[in-house]
């Protein structure tokens, strides 16, 4: 039953982005040509009021349930990592209109064709853990 | 009330409430993440048998897979009851670049039948690109150390100079295919 929070902030998560078409194709295609403001506004007011939540919970004036302050694990710093990888997810992103989170929420909708994205993802995931030795960090 | 549920949801509604989320899995002791599931996934699948790397304790990361499953719920609500019309209001212009490309019917609903009705699936190209564009975002994700969710939401969110290099990346690739690779392939 511990997990029955992380279940309902899920339902939360997959209505929010399905009801502002985030999870929509046209969406992503719309954002990358700059002809809407609406994705801008959803990421952007997103990060803007995470900026101020973050600061709380490291001021220490906001607290996890515990009443602990939260450690937010780093980031991992490599500068061709962060950026090669970012190229090759912003690639697929654009083509199949799906990032991991709408992917899942997509399934939802019973779309056959999600289900290979998903397979796709899945397999991207297994490749890199077998050749990321050899990729430039 | 209803009435608002029921329209799209603005761009000023859904950012915060995406911070929401980011809140309630900090409050409760989590990190937002979306892709790192992929790898919990691949391990529960027995990818360990192929790749040490896999032989995680995946148990730990269980919350997410929940949060996952939830958000596969919260899809088919949202599909089922709270979305009457997935009429989206497209920018023209978007609607007559797609049509230039082949791709008709822009915005009537949430997914261009091109790329993902039954017969796209079944054709060569469809699978491929459908397995071509799963496969570079997982690829992408793990590579640059995150996704949307953990790079642009949270990693922008507390500063890392990291996700901003990775979001970066994110658009310099989403450009590159939008504005070069789509019109070839389609």
């Amino acid at each position: 039953m511990k997990f029955i929070k992380f279940f309902i902030v899920g339902i939360l998560f997959g209505i929010i982005l399905s009801k502002a078409e985030v999870i929509s194709w046209f969406r992503i295609y719309e954002m990358f040509k700059f002809q809407s403001f609406h994705m801008y506004g959803v990421i952007g007011s997103a990060v803007v009021l995470g900026i101020l939540i973050i600061q709380l919970f490291k001021k220490g004036i906001l607290k996890n349930k515990d009443g602990e302050q939260i450690i937010i694990p780093p980031k991992k710093n490599a500068f061709k990592a962060n950026l090669f990888g970012g190229i090759i997810f912003g690639l697929g992103w654009a083509l199949v209109g799906a990032c991991p989170g709408p992917m899942f929420i997509l399934l939802g909708r019973g779309v056959l064709a999600i289900l290979i994205i998903v397979f796709g993802a899945l397999l991207g995931a297994f490749v890199y853990h077998g050749v990321k030795k050899w990729m430039p960090n | 009330m209803i009435e608002f549920f029921l329209q799209p949801w603005p761009w000023y509604v859904a950012g915060p409430l995406i911070t929401l989320v980011m809140f309630l899995l900090f409050y409760f002791g989590k990190t937002f993440g979306v892709s790192s599931n992929l790898e919990t996934i691949c391990a529960i699948g027995g990818a360990g048998k192929f790749n040490s790397y896999f032989k995680l304790d995946w148990r730990k990361n269980t919350w997410n897979l929940i949060f996952v499953f939830g958000a596969i719920i919260g899809g088919f609500i949202s599909y089922q009851w709270l979305t009457p019309n997935e009429v989206i209001a497209l920018n023209p212009q978007t609607i007559q670049d797609l049509s230039e490309i082949g791709i008709k019917n822009a915005g009537q609903s949430y997914l261009p039948a091109e790329i993902f009705s039954l017969d796209a699936l079944f054709s060569l190209k469809g699978i491929l690109v459908l397995l071509l564009g799963g496969f570079l975002v997982g690829f992408g994700t793990r590579y640059a150390g995150g996704c949307t969710s953990g790079h642009a939401i949270v990693g922008l969110s507390n500063l890392e100079i990291p996700s901003l290099i990775a979001v970066i990346g994110f658009f310099v690739g989403g450009l590159i295919m939008t504005w070069v690779f789509i019109p070839i392939i389609f």
